[in-house]
This record gives C-alpha cells, structure tokens and sequence, in this order.
C-alpha cells in the first residue's frame, strides 16, 4: 500500500512538471509560432489540452517504471524469482474502458474544434490560389490582380480557391495552423481569419518536387487602410501594363514562370532571364544555338526540346501547350527588356 | 575468394545481371524494329529498364537454385526432404539452406547491411540540414544524373524505403529463428518457400538501390502521383523493388500463420503459446492480407508511366487521391507489421529479467490482435489534408484514437509486470526497458495526429518525422538489439560482451531522445518534412545541429554493436546452457542449436511465464520412440 501511495504523488509531482516543463519552451499553453489566425486558437485550445493528457499518461507510466527499477531491483546474490502474480481483471477492464472514456472525449472535442475551424463566415471573400513547381500565384477576381504575394486584410475572413496545375502541393501557413494540399483536377478551399499583423509566410508542406524547399512566398496581413492602399496600387500597375512588355511581365507572374526564372541574375531552379535574349549558348545534345524567337516558343511549348547548359534533363519545366501566341511574344518582349 | 564466387548469392547476382540486360535488350530490340528510340538518358529507355529489371529477378531465383527443387518436381524428380548443409561458418549464410535458423540469420544480417545503408544515407542529408543554406548537396553538383537538392530528395527517399525494407526482413529474421524454437517445431512449414520468400528480397534490395543510379526519384516513399507519374527512371526501379519486396513479406507471413496453426508441440493451446508467436500471428495477418494493396497501388503508377493509363491523371480523368488510399490501406497496418512483433519481444522478455509472470497475458495477446483488426481502418488519417471528402475526416479520427485502447492495454500490463519484481539489467533488457519508454514517446505523440484540427497543423511536418521514428525506434529497432543480445547465445553458443552492449545503449538512448524530441519541437514551430533546405528565419538552426551531432552519436553507438556482433562470434563469453534462466523451450537444451532443433520433442504442461510458482516447469521433454522423427 506504502508503495501505490508514493507512486501515486510523484505521478501527480512528475505530470505537473511535465507540463510546466513543456509550457516553458512553448509547446503547451504558450505556443510557438505565435497564434496568428482565429482558427488557429481553436487548435491550440485542443493542443494544450492533450498535452496535459499527454504529461499525465507520459508520468502514469513512466514513474512507476523508474521507481521498480529502483526499489524492486534484483539484489545481490538474490537468486529467486518475485511473487507469482499472473494478472488482475479488474485492472485490465479498468485500464481498457478508462482510455476508451478519454478516446472518445477526445474524438468529439477534435470534432467540435474542426467545425469551429471550418466555420463559414458569408461575408467571406474571395483569393484564386495557382499553386505550381515552385511558385505560389495569388489572383483577386474582385480587382483582376495577379501576384506573388498574398495581401490580406485583418479579421475578415478569406476564401482560398486553390488549384494545383501539375503536382500535389500543400498550403500550410505554421502561424495559422491549417493546413490544405492543392491536388491537381480539383478546386480545395481553404479558410482562414488572420488576426495578427505583420508579414508571414506560405510554406509548402506536401513533397513537390527538386525545389520544393524553396517553394515558400510571401503574405501580408494589414489593417484595411494598408490593404485598400495595396490594391489601388496593384490595379494602377495592372491598368499601365498595356505595352507588349508590360502585359508579358504579368503574364510572367501569372503563369508562375517567375518562381524559377528571376529577372535579375540571381541563380534559381531554371535559367534567369537576364541578359538572356540574343546569348548563344552551347544546349544539352551538343548543338550551339542563339536564343531568339524561335528558341525561347520552342522552350515554352516543350522544355525538353534544348535544354539550356547546367540545367538537368527530363526538364523539371512543364510544358505550356495553351500559351497563346499573343502571350508568348509579349513575354518574349518582357525578357528582350531584361539587360 | 573462390567459395564467394560459387555461391548461392554470387551466382544469383551475376544472373540477375544477365536477365537485366537480357530483359533490356529485348524490349531495346522490339523497339528498334517498331521504329521507337532505343537509348535515353540512361542509356536504356524506361520500358527496357522495367522489363529488365522484373526479369533480372526472376533470373536471379533461378541463377541461385531457389527454385530447383520446385523446377525438379515439376519434371517428376524427386528430392530428398532435407537437404544437409554441407557448408560451415559464414558460407552458410551465403548459399541456399532450408534451415529455418540459417534462414533467420540470413534475414538477419541483410536487414543490418541495409540498415547499414540506409543509416548512410541518412547522416548525409542529416549533415546538410546541420545549418540552413546547401552545404554540399548544391544546385552546382552533378552524380547519377541529379543535382544537390535532387540528390537529396533520392536520398531521403531511399532512406524511407531501404529502413522499411529492412524492418521487414528484421522482423522476419527473428520470427524465422525464434518461432519454430518457440512451438517446437522442426523447421517451418513450407522450408522451400521459407528460403523463396528470403532469397526474393535480395534482388529487390538491389532494385532499389539501382534507382539512386538511374536518376533517383524525388516523392518519399509514398511516392504520390502525379509528382511520381512524372520522376526520373529511378522511380520505376524503386517501384519494382518494392513490388517484389512485397512477395517476400506475402509468403513469409503466409508460411508464419501455417507453421503455427498445424505444428504446435503437444499442448500448446492458444492460451499457453509463448506470447511472442501471438505477436508474429497478428503481424503476419496484416502481412498476408495488406501487401497487395501497395504492390498494386505502384504497379498502376507503373503502367501510368509505360502505357498512358490514366489512373491518377486528371487530364485523363483519374483521380490523384484514389491512389493516397490504396496506398496508405496497406501503409498504414504495416507499421503495424513493422512494431507488432518488437512489441511481442518485449512481452517475451520482460517476465525473465523481472522473474514474474507476464501480468494479463491473455489481454496482452489480445491486444496484438486488436491492434491488427483495427489498424485496417484507420488508414484515411494520413489525408486529412488532402482534399478527400471532408466527413469521412471525423469517422476515421474516431478509429484511429481507438488504437491507442490496446496500446495502452499493454502499457500498463508491461508496468504492472514490473511492479514488485525483481529485476536485473543486463544490455537485452536496458533495451527493452529503452524500447518500453520510447514506444510510450511514440505513442503518447500520436493522438495529436489522429485529432484532425491539431493534424491540420502538424501534418506533413518535421512533428510527423520525430513521432514516427519514436514509434519504429520503439517498437522495431530497440526490441530488435534486445532480441538479438537475448538470442545471439543461442545462436552462437557465446554471449555478446556486455561493456560494449551497455556502451551501445547509453551512447544511443539519450542521443535519440534529443533527436527525436528536437524534431517534434522544429515541426512545431515551421519545419516541414521532406525539404533540403529551411528558412534561416526559423531560428532552427542550433536544433538543427544538435539533432545532426546526436544522428552522428546513433550511427556510432550502432557500430559498436556491429564490432560486437561480428567479434563475439569467435572471441565471446562461452554460453551454451540456459544464460538467462528462461522457461523458454528453447533454453532448455544445450546452446548452439542442432540442425533439427529439438533431438526430443516436448509437450506443454504448465504456463509459459510462470515465474516465482514453484516447481512448475513450461514444458517436459518426451523420450519416447516417437521421438525418433527420422
């Protein structure tokens, strides 16, 4: 009896400990990253709370463990065995039905938070998501903007309409928890309510790829002055975009060619464009060619056709088949711009 | 040298490499004719390559005799029902026996080469995620047709699968030894498909390793579609290797269930078998039963690729998420596969170094199964994200939180097997008591996963990564060295050496657990799985380092093990009677064990675990004329 009694406070001891312990570095109550949407308070609600479980159970197995190593342990030249206790059904049907209690609690609490975490809200708005190898491409149907970067205003909540166009990628946001893949063939929907300013990140969390590691962009969450600001400015560069170049840098964005091809020199999955119009460069089979018209539709419609020095080959570039002819020479006329 | 080259393994090699380029050359030859390419990137086109390399195994079963004694029935031969290993030391291991401790021990020592290789594989990618940036793994290098970051993604990738593959033939090296020792039997029964389902796993270990040379791939071991309908040519070879792998695990567990079910020793009802046959019965049911599902789920990626089936291609109407089903209804019980039977070691183990009996083994046993049963439906927690119909997220939270009933079952039995016991630790059981607390870290990390809206966060994340080696470290890998310190004297006839055995557990233990726990704690906080490089913006870099020096820490403490395990064969502590003082069938004979097992057969009067009752025994020897089973 002695024994279940100290057993029984150093498991409440240890359990406490646990937790505090697990607090302290910010894996309990306080979680790291820093909460930054409301469904993400829902989650850390049930987070914290299995971590208290999680201590208990960690302490309820653990302590009595530790304490027979200690105070049952063999002495020396004790050559006989311990008592002959075979088993306890009272304790078996106790310890499988309690565990099946909290199974189930759990399982409804998961179920409540995920509705929660799902909640609609109908004055939600709109973002088209085009999620391709490595690029994350935001459009506004409301303001027919295109962007890299994912502006939102605070504490109104958004829908993202997520397509993928070649692989599975998946949309994770570690500040707001949630967590969504884009699978080609389908539109999956993501909800969320930023309620933290400042600047974070989308992070690709499902394997895409050679540079899925770099498949990260950037997102913005501000007050409306700040969003309303944004957009004026996004339809004023969309509004001046009415020369060849200017349509093809869009079109460069939209497409997602950018998350490969920079336009500055900086070395990234496919060959920069700067500089790169007029080059002539020595291709994968051999052959010497110069980059013109011809080369840069022939790339486009069939990456694998001449595949540029240093770069790999199967292309990690998908083909662009439906590019019209329109398009690629105002890209082609954006990238004669790049020197 | 000489006795290498006529061996089975040998000879088998060197006919898989003939039926390699025999297969190659074939479809290279039908295409010519058809006016196709002949050559790719890698020399052969992709369909020569898969041809090749199904029928480099097949030539490989042949070219070694596995299947002669088959191929001789079928001509109206007959062949004696023994055959008498006429080769000694370490030729055996390397040449055809239908012995079921050689076949245990083969299975043994190809399990730690690949856990050898793929450990390798893991310290590289490990030293370039040390610090954030690529080090060495850049965009600029070039080996094998792949750049840095690709390189890394085959490497992890590899890991994934090359770990796999050798958990399963880690858990069918101690089955295979252990088993028939357990009931009494004298071989398995089915010795030929015994050797069949061992010798079939070297060729696809080879296949495997091929596609690290044929371009890697880069999707995991999922290996998802479309990303996997679009990889290099390593992708098919990886695909094969694990469709023939597959075999191997089909009929080795099929042999299992068979051997216990018609050759029990006199006695040994269901209650009174030793409890770690309970734990090879229930993971060999998911073997027998689920292997198919991820043999198939890779063949129709497969013809994807070689014939324009659109079974994942949304363009030809397919469905990409189809295939994370099929997938995962085999992936997930075989993780099952995979701790089951470590989880059956430690039940097996505890009672002798507690000297008390296993406390609830009924329930212990039952849980094995529940596990099993259960583990069948809880396969859609692996896509709560991914895009599937968003009800069935809440029925299979619910199935997968009910594993953690029998889990817990055993838990508790094994704590309660500890209460008041008296117990020494010698290395077999550091690990056991190591396995029991790492389990518990896997385990207790579990529910989080199986809760969707928490899942919604940590899925895919590095939380995933320290969760899931928790659990396989737990329930395969520290089991594992428990059991081969615990059954290496019966093997062998000498005992490992302690010192190096304790030094291989105090190195490993504590590094793992920083490991691990730092691994959960940066998935936390944004690391993803499966990337080359992070965000310096994280702040994960020291943890980065730390996780890299304790990976370093593992792979040395596991060398120790190895120079322990090869020199402790000639140069071990003698221990040919019973070192552990087991009830154990197989202690109470002399150790190493003679070619037939039992020289008298044994029938079941007592309990297996019944420590601490007196004069009670587990099993009586016979001697009989009937012992003469010759």
């Amino acid at each position: 009896m002695q024994h279940f009694v100290i057993v029984g406070i150093l498991v409440i001891l240890m359990s406490i400990l646990t937790y505090l312990g697990l607090d302290a570095i910010g894996l309990a109550k306080q979680m790291h990253p820093v909460a930054g949407s409301a469904q993400a308070a829902s989650i850390d609600q049930l987070w914290n709370l299995e971590i208290i479980v999680i201590s208990f159970l960690f302490s309820l197995i653990v302590v009595p463990m530790i304490y027979s190593l200690l105070v049952f342990r063999r002495r020396k030249d004790d050559t006989t065995d311990a008592e002959h206790i075979e088993g306890n059904t009272t304790l078996e049907i106790g310890w499988t039905v309690a565990p099946l209690i909290i199974v189930v609690i759990f399982a409804y609490l998961g179920a409540y938070s995920l509705g929660e975490v799902r909640r609609v809200d109908p004055q939600a708005f709109v973002v088209n998501v085009k999620a391709q190898q490595f690029t994350w491409v935001f459009e506004y149907p409301e303001y027919g903007i295109v962007s890299t970067e994912l502006y939102l205003p605070l504490n109104k909540q958004v829908v993202l309409k997520m397509e993928s166009s070649d692989v599975i990628h998946s949309f994770w946001v570690p500040e707001w928890r949630v967590k969504q893949d884009v699978v080609p063939g389908r539109v999956t929907e993501y909800r969320i309510t930023p309620t933290l300013e400042g600047n974070f990140k989308v992070r690709c969390a499902e394997l895409c790829g050679v540079s899925h590691y770099a498949m990260e962009s950037s997102i913005v969450v501000t007050d409306d002055a700040g969003y309303n600001a944004w957009i004026a400015e996004q339809i004023a560069i969309a509004a001046a975009a009415q020369t060849p170049e200017g349509k093809g840098k869009l079109a460069a964005v939209q497409y997602g060619c950018v998350g490969c091809h920079s336009a500055d020199g900086s070395p990234l999955t496919g060959p920069t464009w700067f500089g790169l119009f007029g080059k002539e460069q020595t291709v994968l089979d051999g052959s010497t060619i110069t980059v013109d018209e011809a080369y840069i539709t022939e790339s486009i419609r069939d990456p694998n056709a001449k595949i540029a020095p240093g770069f790999t080959s199967p292309s990690v570039m998908p083909p662009y088949p439906n590019l019209t002819d329109e398009e690629i020479a105002n890209l082609i006329a954006y990238i004669q711009t790049l020197k | 040298m000489k006795k290498f080259f006529s061996s089975a393994l040998a000879r088998g090699l060197f006919w898989q490499l003939i039926g390699l380029l025999a297969g190659a050359g074939l479809v290279t030859g039908i295409r010519a004719l058809m006016g196709l390419s002949t050559t790719d990137t890698f020399f052969f086109t992709e369909p020569a390559w898969v041809l090749g390399g199904f029928i480099s195994a097949l030539f490989f079963l042949v070219g070694s005799g596995v299947t002669s004694d088959w191929i001789k029935w079928a001509r109206g031969i007959d062949t004696p029902d023994h055959h008498e290993d006429h080769h000694t030391g370490w030729e055996k291991y390397i040449n055809l026996s239908l012995d079921h401790k050689v076949i245990g021990i083969q299975y043994t020592l190809v399990a730690l080469v690949l856990i050898g290789i793929g450990g390798l594989f893991a310290l590289i990618f490990r030293t370039e995620l040390a610090a954030s940036e690529l080090q060495f793994l850049t965009e600029d290098i070039k080996l094998f047709g792949q750049n840095g970051p690709q390189l890394y993604n085959t490497l992890m990738s590899l890991h994934g699968m090359i770990m796999i593959v050798s958990i399963l033939l880690g858990i069918s090296g101690i089955i295979n030894y252990v088993v028939p020792l357990l009931l009494g039997a004298q071989d398995m029964a089915f010795p030929r498909l015994n050797a069949f389902s061992y010798w079939i796993a070297v060729p696809a270990a080879v296949l495997l390793l091929m596609s690290l040379f044929l371009g890697g791939f880069d999707t995991g071991w999922t290996g998802y579609p479309p990303l996997s309908a679009r990889a290099p040519v390593g992708m098919q070879m990886f695909f094969l290797g694990v469709f023939v792998a597959g075999w191997s695990s089909i009929l080795g567990a099929l042999n299992v269930i068979v051997t216990v079910l018609r050759m029990r020793a006199k006695g040994m009802t269901a209650m009174k078998m030793p409890i770690f046959v309970w734990a090879a019965i229930a993971t060999s049911l998911i073997a027998l039963t689920a292997t198919q599902l991820i043999g198939l789920s890779f063949q129709l990626v497969m013809f994807q690729r070689l014939l324009g089936m659109g079974f994942f291609d949304p363009a030809k109407g397919g469905n990409p998420v189809l295939f994370q089903h099929l997938f995962w209804f085999y992936s997930h019980p075989a993780v099952y596969v995979f701790v089951l039977p470590g989880l059956g070691v430690i039940s097996e183990l505890l009672p002798v170094f507690v000297r008390k009996p296993l406390f609830g083994y009924r329930w212990i046993a039952m849980s094995s199964l529940g596990i099993a049963l259960v583990g069948f439906v809880v396969w859609a927690h692996h896509m709560f994200t991914s895009g599937m119909n968003e009800y069935l997220r809440v029925p299979f939270m619910y199935s997968t939180l009910l594993v953690a009933v029998p889990t817990g079952v055993k838990f508790f039995s094994w704590v309660a097997t500890m209460w008041k016991g008296k117990i020494s630790t010698p290395t077999p059981m550091l690990f056991v008591l190591g396995a029991i607390v790492v389990f518990l870290m896997g385990g207790l990390s579990g529910p989080p996963n199986a809760t969707v809206s928490t899942d919604l966060h940590l899925h895919d994340t590095y939380f995933i990564v320290g969760h899931f080696h928790d659990t396989i470290f737990g329930g395969f890998v520290f089991p594992f060295f428990a059991a081969i310190y615990y059954w290496y004297p019966k093997a062998t006839g000498r005992k490992m050496n302690e010192t190096l055995g304790k030094l291989h557990f105090w190195l490993m233990t504590p590094s793992f657990f920083v490991l691990t726990f730092l691994m959960m704690y940066t998935g936390l906080i944004g690391m993803r799985r499966r990337i080359a490089d992070y965000d310096p913006a994280l702040g994960i870099d020291f943890y980065h380092l730390l996780m890299t020096i304790a990976g370093y820490l593992i792979a040395i403490s596991v060398i120790i093990f190895l120079y322990n395990f090869f020199v402790s064969m000639k140069k071990g502590e003698k221990a040919e009677g019973n070192v552990w003082n087991s009830r154990s069938p197989e202690w109470q004979v002399p150790s190493p064990m003679p070619v037939h097992n039992y020289d008298q057969p044994f029938e079941v009067v007592g309990e297996p675990y019944d420590y601490g009752l007196k004069d009670s025994t587990y099993v009586r020897f016979v001697e009989s004329a009937k012992s003469a089973h010759k």
